[in-house]
């Protein structure tokens, strides 16, 4: 069966079984890597993305549910790493291992999306679904912090 | 090396292809010392302008590494000591993961000796590179070569003001003889612009945009996917098993079995699905039909472990160590403190689960693997494939978390067998939930704690009984006097002053794989050894800081007792200064708000002297951690960026140890399965962290693992000047709280 949605601005269809998640999809299917597996569950946030601009889970996300709609991954963020919360992140010397970052991204971009200014408090709330291993949380805050002054300053 | 089936730990240490491994029980990295004479035997001279810098006649310059980088920041660090000796301007040039070569490289990432073993051979890498470019300006101007100076990737030579690109000399340059590394000229320290300056990690930007490739991510044409279905209890085996509703899951290609390979690599075997793609091979695992046959390790839990360990306590150990006599000091004594510890096993829990992939041809073979032990991945593929070592292309990936499990082999065994068996370029993947339950865990340990004070209440002695599922006795050391030591670690030669010491070691079984985690046995022994000398404190009446400071006493060096030969001695001066400079940060002793408090530890792991003070609160029997300040001496820092991040995360890392970190077996199997059962920290539990960092001139040290074995102390040490509840088990239970 055919499935058509918008992923980074381009019409795409794919012929996989519906139940398929859109994480699979992704990385296998279209071989956009960038979003990443870590539980399969939705406990870990690795592999969030936006659908519609709200962020998701797409390892639990079937595509057949993500018929017609907006998916924006890592890789639809900018062409060159030059989004506020890439910038924020590279001035803040975020990642270590990096592997989860492409999740904790998105979901701040989302959060920032809903709170341009947000609390210490809206960080814990928005971001406590994305688990990082190296423990970058510290720089994470910051990095928030900072795009938020940087997508205000714009 | 021995063949892939009969690896071991001892021929890991002889073969120095395992270097990581040494340094990971705090041996000291032969290779750290270049001039090692049988080190000069076993590998050739390498032209530097071959294996360690590439420049092209345009002028590119890159620099190889030859390390793995999981998010230790090595891709940043060590071509920052290339850089430097080489005289090149950081902002140009490029770095390249190196080949797996063995014959080149000491590829074995971890025992966070990378900085430390690399600092020395890279400086001569570096600079008989440059010198060779110098020589061979001086040769082209035909001037003496006295009166030319490398600088900013070029040679410059002063009276004619002429400049040369090292591109426009490397023709000529890599033609001439190498410089001897041992008498190479080393630029005088006090000139370095690179070394020492905080510098931004170079794999950030593809890091935040999507485009680094870990070892998940690799991709080749035609290649299949495979999960397999392990036996849920360790050692079981598959009886018999139905593929026919797995076969027909649409994109499921072949249901085949591998077997199990004990030594050299510790896999369980099963059942594999490959597959079109992950999703399929994952459905097609759950339709699978498997009977088990578990095997004797059915009857272990982590109940039975606990009380092997008790009946394991309640009889003397083999004696590790005995200075003076403790037990005529116990007897005497009227004032005697006694604790017992204890700890589960742990999971690495990296954030990119096992993966690998293989392809094996008739005429070589080639591989992504996300790994800290490149050249074990090599040798286990040519092993399976029974291709020369030299037909097995291995390349490094990024990878997502090590933290000591990707020093392993079996997720590559396995992809081995599966590529061999498959025909095709195959990626084994795991769940997450085969990694929480096929890890190869943190051990399990007992420590029974004893000490008495004299009557003028000086410590008159310290015993400390350990019983541990060792990391050894799954590796083939069972029994050693070395290992015994390798699970003491820095606890079998404390810097606190008493005349009567005493170490004890009795070994536990258990079916349960284990291996090197975060900072290995310092992990056990660091708390160990820090809570009960808080508890010392306490009962002598005294601060815990100054206490520590008394105890330590005057300025001396302590041979390493587990690697006496190698092992760097501990150096009083260095501990102590840790630990005045973090009790200064932290304002230790300054009012604190109601419900605040803090604690102190101090500890020496990896050649390098940590101090941490922790403030908690407690609520409702949950611990909650404020903030966190860290001194550290790991000698020269050689990025201090990369430094604060590394401590940073061994907070975070020894944070998850404290609160949350168990392991629970019950019918042979791990109980925990995904991130809804086994916990970890998440950003609203994170607190504030300062890293503060001893501008020393010694020889660089380890900076990835100290970090953690002083934290978790810290927090239980402020726990108790909170609460008066002292924790003696990790993770802390709410019940410890009550």
């Amino acid at each position: 069966m055919a499935i058509i949605f918008v992923l980074n601005g381009k019409s795409t269809t794919v012929e996989v079984d519906p139940q398929m998640p859109l994480l699979w999809v992704l990385r296998d299917t279209l071989n956009m890597t960038g979003t990443k597996f870590g539980c399969g569950m939705a406990l870990c946030g690795a592999c969030t993305v936006h659908i519609n601009g709200e962020a998701a889970r797409s390892c639990i996300t079937p595509i057949s549910s993500v018929s017609g709609k907006k998916i924006t991954t890592i890789e639809g963020l900018s062409n060159d790493a030059s989004h506020p919360v890439q910038i924020a992140w590279i001035e803040e010397d975020v990642p270590q291992c990096g592997y989860c970052q492409s999740g904790q991204i998105m979901s701040a971009v989302a959060l920032l999306a809903k709170k341009p200014n947000p609390t210490d408090a809206d960080i814990d709330d928005g971001m406590s679904g994305n688990i990082c291993r190296c423990g970058t949380y510290q720089r994470i805050r910051k990095a928030i912090h900072r795009a938020a002054s940087l997508q205000a300053a714009k | 090396m021995a063949p892939v089936t009969s690896v071991d730990r001892r021929d890991f240490l002889k073969s120095g292809a395992a270097t990581g491994v040494v340094l990971l029980v705090g041996f000291r990295l032969p290779a750290r010392a270049a001039d090692d004479p049988a080190r000069g035997q076993e590998k050739p001279l390498v032209n530097p302008l071959q294996a360690w810098v590439r420049i092209t006649p345009d002028n590119h310059i890159t620099l190889i590494l030859g390390k793995s980088e999981m998010g230790q920041g090595v891709m940043t660090a060590l071509p920052m000591i290339l850089a430097e000796e080489l005289c090149v301007d950081w902002k140009q040039v490029g770095i390249e993961q190196a080949p797996t070569d063995p014959k080149i490289y000491q590829h074995g990432t971890g025992g966070s000796g990378s900085v430390a073993s690399s600092w020395l051979p890279l400086r001569q890498a570096g600079a008989a590179a440059r010198e060779m470019m110098i020589t061979a300006a001086a040769a082209r101007w035909n001037v003496n070569r006295d009166t030319c100076v490398a600088q900013d990737g070029g040679v410059q030579h002063g009276a004619r003001k002429s400049f040369l690109t090292y591109g426009e000399l490397v023709a000529e340059a890599s033609k001439l003889p190498v410089p001897d590394f041992k008498t190479v000229p080393l630029k005088n320290s006090n000139t370095f612009t690179i070394v020492g300056r905080g510098t931004a990690r170079v794999d950030a930007k593809e890091k935040v945009n999507g485009s680094a490739r870990f070892g998940i991510d690799s991709r080749m044409p035609g290649m299949q996917y495979a999960v397999i279905a392990r036996c849920p209890v360790f050692g079981g085996k598959v009886k018999n098993f139905d593929a026919t509703k797995a076969k027909s899951v649409h994109g499921v290609r072949d249901v085949i079995t591998i077997e199990p390979v004990a030594k050299g690599a510790f896999t369980a075997g099963g059942v594999v699905v490959l597959a079109d793609n992950s999703w399929a091979a994952i459905e097609g695992r759950n339709a699978l039909k498997i009977e088990w046959d578990e095997g004797p390790a059915k009857s272990e839990s982590t109940g039975t472990l606990s009380k092997q360990f008790r009946e394991n306590a309640a009889k003397p150990g083999r004696i590790v160590r005995n200075d003076g006599d403790t037990d005529a000091a116990l007897v005497r004594s009227t004032k005697k403190i006694e604790a017992t510890y204890e700890f589960p096993f742990a999971p690495h829990a990296t954030m990119e689960p096992m993966n690998c992939l293989v392809q094996i041809r008739p005429d070589g073979a080639e591989a992504w693997v996300p790994t800290q032990a490149p050249q074990w991945a090599q040798d286990v593929i040519a092993g399976v494939s029974g291709l020369p070592r030299e037909s097995v292309v291995v390349h490094t990936t990024l990878m997502g978390g090590g933290f000591g499990r990707r020093y392993q082999a079996d997720f590559v065994m396995e992809a081995a067998q599966v590529a061999k068996a498959s025909g095709k370029p195959v990626m084994v993947l795991w769940t997450r939930e085969d990694d929480m339950q096929h890890d190869f865990y943190r051990p399990a340990s007992y420590h029974k704690m004893q000490a008495a004070f004299t009557p003028d209440g000086q410590l008159a002695c310290w015993k400390h009984f350990q019983t541990s599922t060792s990391i050894e006795a799954v590796w083939g050391g069972k029994g050693e006097e070395g290992a015994e030591k390798s699970e003491f670690a820095t606890a079998a030669f404390i810097p606190y002053q008493t005349p009567n010491f005493r170490v004890e070691y009795t070994l536990a079984s258990s079916s349960v794989p284990r291996a090197w985690w975060r900072s290995v046995e310092h992990s056990s022994s660091g708390f160990v050894v820090e809570s009960f000398v808080d508890e010392l404190a306490n009962a002598a009446g005294g601060d815990p800081l100054e206490y520590r400071l008394r105890l330590i006493g005057d300025d001396r060096l302590i041979p390493d007792f587990t690697n006496p030969k190698e092992g760097r001695p501990l150096n009083t001066a260095r501990l102590k200064g840790v630990l005045k400079l973090v009790a200064e940060k932290a304002a230790w002793g300054s009012p604190l708000p109601q419900g605040v408090a803090r604690g102190i530890a101090g500890y020496y792991s990896f050649e390098t002297y940590t101090a941490c003070v922790a403030e908690v609160s407690v609520k409702d029997r949950a611990v909650r951690v404020h903030r966190i300040v860290y001194a550290v001496d790991c000698g020269r820092p050689i990025n201090p960026d990369g430094i604060r991040a590394q401590v940073e995360s061994a907070a975070i890392y020894g944070l998850s140890a404290a609160l949350y970190d168990a392991i629970i077996i019950k019918e042979g199997r791990v109980e925990q399965t995904n991130f809804n059962d086994y916990t970890v920290p998440r950003i609203s539990e994170t607190p504030k962290t300062e890293v503060y960092i001893v501008q020393s001139t010694e020889e660089p040290s380890g900076i990835g693992e100290p970090g953690l074995p002083v934290v978790t102390p810290a927090v239980c040490n402020a726990v108790y000047a909170l609460t008066r509840k002292r924790i003696r088990r990790l993770p802390i239970q709410p019940e410890d709280l009550a």
